[in-house]
C-alpha cells in the first residue's frame, strides 16, 4: 500500500521506511512554537523537565495573541515569555514592532519548508500544511516536552483526499472554499485525520489562499491539512527558504478514508452563521442580517491578498455609519506593503481602523470586543460562542470580500453589491 | 454522591475556558471561569469526583491545554463522550485528566446517573441501572504516559531511567 503526504512525511521523521494509518511512533521535529497565552506554561512544563533546549534555532516564540500587551497580566505572560527567550538565546524571538500573527509570520520568515514537521502549541499551526508541511496543533505539555526532546508522539491519522477541480469565480476565495468544505463534512467531519489536497484546482489558487485552508482544516477536526507543492509553492520559497527541502507527492495507491469533491466552478461567496464553522449559506441568503462590526485580520486571513480583497471593495467607499469596521494586517511587512500599495490609505479614507498585528478580537482578547447582542461579520477563523466577547453576542465568518462589502452596507454582503 | 454534569454536542474550548480569562496565569484561579459560557453553575457547584458526559466532539477548537486543567482543577473525575476532539483529548492524556471516548453508548448516561468508573480498564458502571459500558483501553504507549500523571512526568522518567 502505498502512503499520503502526511504518512511519508511522518515516516521520514521516524526512520521508518513505510507508516500506515493508526501506527504510533515518535517524529523528530523540525520547527516547535508557541504564543504567549500557551508559551508561559509551556515553558514551565520544560523546566519541571530539567534539560536545556534541543535546539535554539528551532523553537520560535511570539507573542501575538494579547501583545501589545493588553493589560498587566498579559504584559506578565510576555515578560516571560521574553526572559525565556533571551536566557536560551532563542534565535526566532519575535518582539513587538517585528512580530506578526504567528502562523502568518512563520511562513514568510521562511521557517517552514515542505517535507518538515512541525508543532505548535496553538490549533491554527496547521496552517503550513499549504507548503507541504506536516503541521499540527498540540498542547503546552507537548511543547515544554519537545523543547527539551525535538520530538513528540503521533497516531498517524487517515486521510481523506478532497479533490479541487475547475476555476474559481471572481469574488470566490480560499475562505469560501473551506468553509465550503466544513458545511460539506462538519465540525468533527475530518476529526483525528488529515485533509489532503488534489486536483487541477489548486493552480488557481494563491498561496494565501491555501494558507487559509489549510488554517481552518483543524476547525473540521482535522489533525492536519497538506497540499502539494507546485511552482506557486517554489516562487513563495525562493529567496526565504536556503535551506534543503524534500517535498512528498502522494503514492497513486495511498489510502483514502473517504474522497471529496469540489467543483470550484460551482461554488459562491458563503458566511457561517453562529455558533458553528460548518453553519455555512451562500451571501446571497445572508442579506438581511445587519452587523455591528466588521474584522478584517488573523491567521486566516491577514495576509496581503486578504487587504487587497479588502481595498478593492472599500476603495471610494465609506463604512456604514453604524459599523465598526477594523482591519489588522497579520504582520509588519505585510502592513508596510499594503501602505506602500495604498490600502492603508484606502481603509482610512473609508473610515476603518487599522491595527498592528495581533489575533486581538479574533479570540476576544482585545481590539474590538463585541458587547451583549452585538454581530460582526469576520474573516477569523471561529464562530463559537462568547469566541469575540460577550456569550450573548455573534459572529459571522467570511472572506475578505464579504466582510469589507458587509462593512460598507451594514448588512452581510457580496462584494458585487459595492465594487461598481 | 458524585454528579454527572451532562452536554450535548460541540462543547468547545472557547465554552471550557474563554479567552478572556486566559491572561490568568494561576490555573487555581482560572478554573473558578471553567464552562462559564455554557453553564454558569458548573464551577459554583461542581464537586471532586464528578463527571462530565457529553456527545460528539467534546473539546474542540482551540489547543489550550487550559481546557483540560481546569477540569481537573475542578475535581472532574472523568470526561466521557460519544467523541472528543484530537488536541483536547491528547491533552487531557498529557496532564492526567481521565478521558473515555464511548461513542453513541453516551446516550444511555443521564444527568442523575450515579456512575463507577474504570478509566485504565475502559470500565463505565451506571449503578442505578445496573448497566456497564465498556470501550477499549488506551494504546499500552499513551496508557504509560497516562499512569505517570502526565506526560512531564513520563519523560523525566525517561531521562533517569
Amino acid at each position: 500500500m502505498g502512503m499520503t503526504m502526511t504518512e511519508k512525511i511522518l515516516a521520514k521523521h521516524s526512520g521508518r521506511e513505510t507508516v500506515a494509518a493508526g501506527d504510533l511512533l515518535i517524529s523528530q521535529l523540525d520547527l516547535i512554537l508557541a504564543n504567549d497565552i500557551t508559551g508561559p506554561p509551556a515553558i514551565d512544563e520544560f523546566e519541571r523537565i530539567g534539560k536545556p533546549v534541543f535546539n535554539k534555532d528551532r523553537i520560535a516564540l511570539v507573542p501575538d495573541h494579547f501583545s501589545p500587551c493588553k493589560d498587566i497580566k498579559s504584559a506578565e505572560m510576555c515578560k516571560r515569555l521574553r526572559d525565556f527567550a533571551r536566557e536560551h538565546k532563542i534565535t526566532n524571538y519575535f518582539e513587538v514592532g517585528r512580530m506578526g500573527i504567528e502562523h502568518a509570520l512563520l511562513p514568510d520568515s521562511g521557517l517552514v519548508a515542505p517535507g518538515e514537521v512541525i508543532i505548535g502549541a496553538d490549533s491554527h499551526t496547521c496552517t503550513y500544511g499549504a507548503l507541504n508541511a506536516m503541521a499540527t496543533g498540540v498542547g503546552q505539555s507537548d511543547v515544554g516536552a519537545a523543547m527539551a526532546s525535538g520530538t513528540t508522539w503521533f497516531k498517524v491519522p487517515a486521510a481523506i483526499k478532497v479533490e479541487l477541480k475547475g476555476k474559481l469565480p471572481r469574488y470566490v476565495r480560499g475562505k469560501d472554499i473551506i468553509l465550503t468544505l466544513i458545511g460539506m463534512i462538519g465540525v468533527d467531519g475530518a476529526r483525528y485525520q488529515s485533509l489532503e489536497f488534489f486536483g487541477d484546482g489548486i493552480g488557481e489558487l494563491e498561496m494565501s489562499d491555501r494558507f487559509t485552508i489549510c488554517n481552518m482544516a483543524i476547525e473540521a477536526g482535522a489533525k492536519n491539512g497538506i497540499f502539494p507543492v507546485d511552482a506557486k509553492t517554489l516562487e513563495y520559497l525562493k529567496g526565504s527558504v536556503t535551506r534543503d527541502f524534500a517535498a512528498v507527492e502522494p503514492d497513486s495507491d495511498a489510502a483514502y478514508t473517504r474522497e471529496v469533491t469540489i467543483e470550484l466552478d460551482e461554488l459562491v461567496p458563503v458566511v457561517a452563521y453562529p455558533h458553528l464553522p460548518e453553519n455555512v449559506h451562500p451571501v446571497s441568503e445572508a442579506g438581511g442580517i445587519r452587523i455591528d462590526q466588521a474584522v478584517i485580520g488573523s491567521c486566516t486571513n491577514g495576509r496581503l491578498e486578504d487587504l487587497a480583497q479588502a481595498a478593492e471593495v472599500l476603495k471610494d467607499n465609506k463604512v456604514h455609519p453604524d459599523v465598526r469596521c477594523i482591519i489588522i494586517p497579520a504582520t509588519q511587512e505585510i502592513y508596510m506593503e499594503a501602505m506602500k500599495r495604498g490600502y492603508i490609505d484606502i481603509f482610512i479614507e473609508a473610515g476603518v481602523a487599522v491595527s498592528t498585528p495581533t489575533c486581538g478580537p479574533c479570540l476576544g482578547g482585545y481590539m474590538g470586543i463585541l458587547a451583549h447582542g452585538e454581530r460582526a461579520v469576520s474573516t477569523t477563523n471561529r464562530n463559537f460562542r462568547g469566541r469575540m466577547g460577550h456569550v450573548d453576542s455573534e459572529v459571522y465568518l467570511a472572506s475578505p470580500y464579504v466582510a469589507a462589502a458587509s462593512a460598507v452596507m451594514g448588512r452581510i454582503a457580496g462584494p458585487e453589491e459595492v465594487i461598481k | 454522591m458524585s454528579k454527572v454534569w451532562r452536554y450535548g454536542d460541540h462543547v468547545d474550548t472557547d465554552v471550557i475556558i474563554p479567552a478572556r480569562y486566559l491572561n490568568i496565569a494561576g490555573f487555581n484561579e482560572l478554573a473558578e471561569h471553567a464552562m462559564e459560557d455554557i453553564d454558569a453553575s458548573f464551577a459554583f457547584n461542581v464537586s471532586r469526583g464528578d463527571f462530565i458526559v457529553a456527545g460528539r466532539n467534546f473539546g474542540c477548537g482551540s489547543s489550550r491545554e487550559h481546557a483540560p486543567m481546569v477540569l481537573k482543577v475542578k475535581g472532574v473525575k472523568c470526561v466521557i463522550a460519544d467523541s472528543f476532539a484530537r488536541i483536547f483529548y491528547r491533552n487531557a492524556i498529557n496532564i492526567g485528566l481521565h478521558v473515555l471516548e464511548i461513542g453513541e453508548d453516551v446516550e444511555k448516561i443521564e444527568a442523575q446517573d450515579q456512575l463507577e468508573v474504570d478509566a485504565a480498564k475502559g470500565e463505565i458502571r451506571v449503578l442505578n441501572k445496573n448497566l456497564v459500558i465498556t470501550t477499549r483501553p488506551l494504546p499500552e504507549f499513551v496508557r504509560k504516559i497516562a499512569d505517570c500523571g502526565g506526560l512531564i512526568n513520563y519523560v523525566k522518567g525517561e531521562k533517569t531511567e
